[in-house]
C-alpha cells in the first residue's frame, strides 16, 4: 500500500460517507434536535431543580444548561456512531460492505478509513450544535472551540470504534433495536453527561462507579474541560484506551477467520 | 483436475489446490482442483447449493481459506498481502451498488478504493459504461435503474481496474431473456478481444459457448473440468445438459444437501 493509494482510498470514503449524510437531511436534523431539545426543554425544567457547584473545569457557579453541553455533544458523537454501526451492518445486509473488503487494501486500514470518516461527520454535527447552543445564550468561550477539535476527534474515533465494534457482532439489521436500548441508553445515563459525579456518588455508590468506569464518561469529561482550554489528563488516557482497545476488538470482528460474510448458498 | 490443458496452455491466472471448506460441521467443499486459464471464459457450473459461491468467497478472500490453497497470478492468496487482490474484478451474485449514489459516484468511489485518480477513473469509467451502453445513464441514480442496467453498470465497475481475472458469481440471474443474451455475448467477447479470464458461476447451460471451459460442482465436489466438448463427450451426453445431469445426479444413498 502506497501512500498516494493509501490517501486516494481514505478520500473517496470520507468522500462518500459525506455523500450520504448530505443526501440523508432527516438524519441531520435528527442529530441536531435530540440534543437542542435536552438543553432547551429538559434543562430549563430541572435548572431549577438542580444545582452545579463549582467543580473543575468551571472557575465559577455555571447554569444547568451549561452544564449539560459537553455531555449533549457526547450523545451527539454516541448517536453517530450507532449510526455509522447500523450503516456498515446495512451495507453488509445490502452487499455493498464487499465491494469494500475486496479491495486491494490491508482490512484494518479500511476500518480505519470508516472510523475516520464517520469522525468527520460527527465533528461537523459537533460543531453545528456548539454555534446554535452559543445563539441560545449558552456562555461558551470561542477559543474553546479551537481547543475542543482535539477532544472531539478523539471521543468521534473511540465512539466509532465502540459502533464498529458492535456492528461486527450483529448478524442481521433486525437485531439492532435491541442493541440501540441495551447500549445507548445506559451508556448514556450511566455517565456523567447530565449530572455531575460526586451527585450520583451521594446518591447510590455502585451506580458512581460505574459511571466512573464508562468511557463514555471520559469523553465527555475530555470535551468538557477542553472547551474551557484545559486537559483532563485522566480521561485523555482512558479515552485513547478505550479506542486502541474498541479499534482491535473492531479489527478481530471483521477478520474473515471469523467468518463475517454470512453463509450464502450457491 | 484442469479446465485447461496444462501441457498446451499458459500458466493459469487462478488455482484451486485441494481446497476445502465447511461450515461448522457441514462440509460445504471437499477436495476442489481446477485451473483458470488466460484469456478464456471457465464456467463453473453447478446446481443451487453447490458451494460456488463459497469457492468465490474464498478466491477474493471475504472467508478464510480452511484447507488447499489458491493462487491467484502465482501468489497464494491465504499468504499474500491484500495486494494480490489488485488483478481481480468481482461481480457479485447480489447487487452491491449503493442505491443512493448515482453511477458515476458509486463508479468514483469504486476506482478510489482501488487507488485510481479523479482522471483515470472518469476516462476509463466513460470508456466502459459506453461499451456496455451504459455512458447516458451516468448521471443517474443506481435506484432508479431497472435490474438489467444495474448489472452492466457492476460490469463496467469491475472493469475498470483493468482486471486480469474476472469473478462472476451468477451475473444474469432475474435477467429478462434478451438482457440476459447481450450480456453473456459481451462477456464472452471480454475474453477473446481482451484477454481477460473469467471465471463464471452460473447454472444456466445456454450461457456456455464451444471454446470456454467447464468445471462441474455438485455437492463441493469437482465431478468434471476440461473444454466444452471434452466434458460433453466424456460424459456420454450429445450437450452440456444431459453432461451435466448425469454428472450431477445423485445417487440413491448418498444423503442430499451435504454442500450449503
Amino acid at each position: 500500500m502506497t501512500l498516494p493509494f493509501a490517501l486516494r482510498a481514505l478520500a473517496g470514503i470520507l468522500w462518500r460517507e459525506l455523500l450520504r449524510f448530505l443526501q440523508q437531511r432527516e438524519r441531520f436534523f435528527a442529530a441536531l434536535v435530540r440534543p437542542l431539545v435536552w438543553l432547551l426543554v429538559f434543562a430549563a425544567g430541572f435548572r431549577a431543580a438542580l444545582g452545579v457547584s463549582i467543580i473543575p473545569p468551571y472557575q465559577t457557579y455555571i447554569t444547568y444548561e451549561t452544564y449539560i453541553v459537553p455531555g449533549l455533544i457526547g450523545m451527539i458523537q454516541l448517536f453517530n456512531g450507532m449510526q455509522s454501526s447500523l450503516s456498515m451492518v446495512y451495507d453488509r445486509e445490502m452487499g455493498s460492505m464487499r465491494v469494500l473488503l475486496t479491495s486491494p487494501l490491508p482490512r484494518w486500514y479500511l476500518l480505519f478509513c470508516k472510523l475516520a470518516a464517520g469522525a468527520f461527520v460527527s465533528v461537523l454535527q459537533c460543531y453545528a450544535f456548539l454555534i446554535i447552543a452559543v445563539l441560545f445564550g449558552i456562555p461558551l468561550p470561542w477559543s474553546g472551540f479551537a481547543a475542543a477539535l482535539p477532544a472531539l476527534i478523539l471521543s468521534a474515533f473511540m465512539l466509532g470504534a465502540f459502533g464498529l465494534l458492535i456492528s461486527s457482532l450483529i448478524r442481521q439489521l433486525e437485531n439492532f433495536a435491541g442493541v440501540m436500548n441495551f447500549v445507548i441508553f445506559p451508556t448514556f445515563f450511566l455517565s456523567s453527561a447530565l449530572y455531575p459525579l460526586w451527585k450520583m456518588q451521594e446518591a447510590n455508590l455502585l451506580l458512581y462507579r460505574l459511571c466512573a468506569a464508562n468511557p463514555f464518561t471520559h469523553a465527555v469529561e475530555l470535551i468538557r474541560f477542553a472547551l474551557y482550554l484545559r486537559v483532563n489528563w485522566l480521561a485523555l488516557v482512558v479515552v485513547m484506551g478505550a479506542t486502541a482497545v474498541f479499534g482491535a476488538g473492531a479489527v478481530l470482528g471483521y477478520d474473515p477467520r471469523r467468518g463475517l460474510v454470512r453463509r450464502q448458498t450457491g | 483436475m484442469t479446465a485447461a490443458n496444462p501441457a498446451t496452455d499458459p500458466a493459469p491466472v487462478l488455482a484451486f489446490r485441494k481446497v476445502g471448506y465447511g461450515y461448522g460441521a457441514r462440509a460445504a467443499l471437499s477436495d476442489v482442483s481446477f485451473d483458470v486459464p488466460p484469456g478464456r471464459v471457465t464456467l463453473l457450473l453447478g446446481p443451487n447449493g453447490a458451494g460456488k459461491t463459497t469457492l468465490f468467497s474464498l478466491a477474493c478472500r471475504l472467508l478464510a481459506l480452511q484447507t488447499g490453497d489458491i493462487s491467484l497470478l502465482g501468489a497464494s492468496t491465504a499468504r499474500s498481502g491484500s495486494e494480490v487482490l489488485r488483478p481481480l474484478g468481482i461481480v457479485f451474485q447480489q447487487t452491491t451498488l449503493d442505491l443512493d449514489l448515482s453511477v458515476h459516484q458509486n463508479l468514483r468511489y469504486f476506482a478510489a478504493l482501488h487507488g485510481l485518480t479523479r482522471a483515470e477513473a472518469d476516462q476509463r469509467m466513460e470508456a466502459e459504461l459506453e461499451r456496455i451502453g451504459m455512458a447516458g445513464r451516468i448521471g443517474e441514480q443506481v435506484r432508479a435503474l431497472n435490474g438489467g442496467h444495474r448489472r452492466r453498470v457492476e460490469i463496467a465497475r469491475a472493469l475498470l481496474t483493468e482486471p486480469r481475472l474476472l469473478l462472476l458469481d451468477e451475473p444474469t440471474v432475474g435477467l429478462d431473456q434478451p438482457t440476459r443474451r447481450t450480456l453473456v455475448a459481451y462477456l464472452h467477447q471480454l475474453a477473446r478481444e481482451r484477454g481477460i479470464a473469467l471465471l463464471w458461476a452460473t447454472h444456466l447451460f445456454d450461457e456456455a459457448e464451444p471454446g470456454d471451459a467447464v468445471v462441474v460442482i455438485s455437492n463441493g465436489q469437482v465431478r468434471a473440468a476440461g473444454s466444452f466438448e471434452a466434458v460433453i463427450s466424456a460424459n456420454g451426453g450429445t450437450n452440456l445438459e444431459d453432461a451435466f445431469a448425469r454428472l450431477t445426479r445423485e445417487p440413491a444413498n448418498e444423503p442430499a444437501g451435504a454442500a450449503p
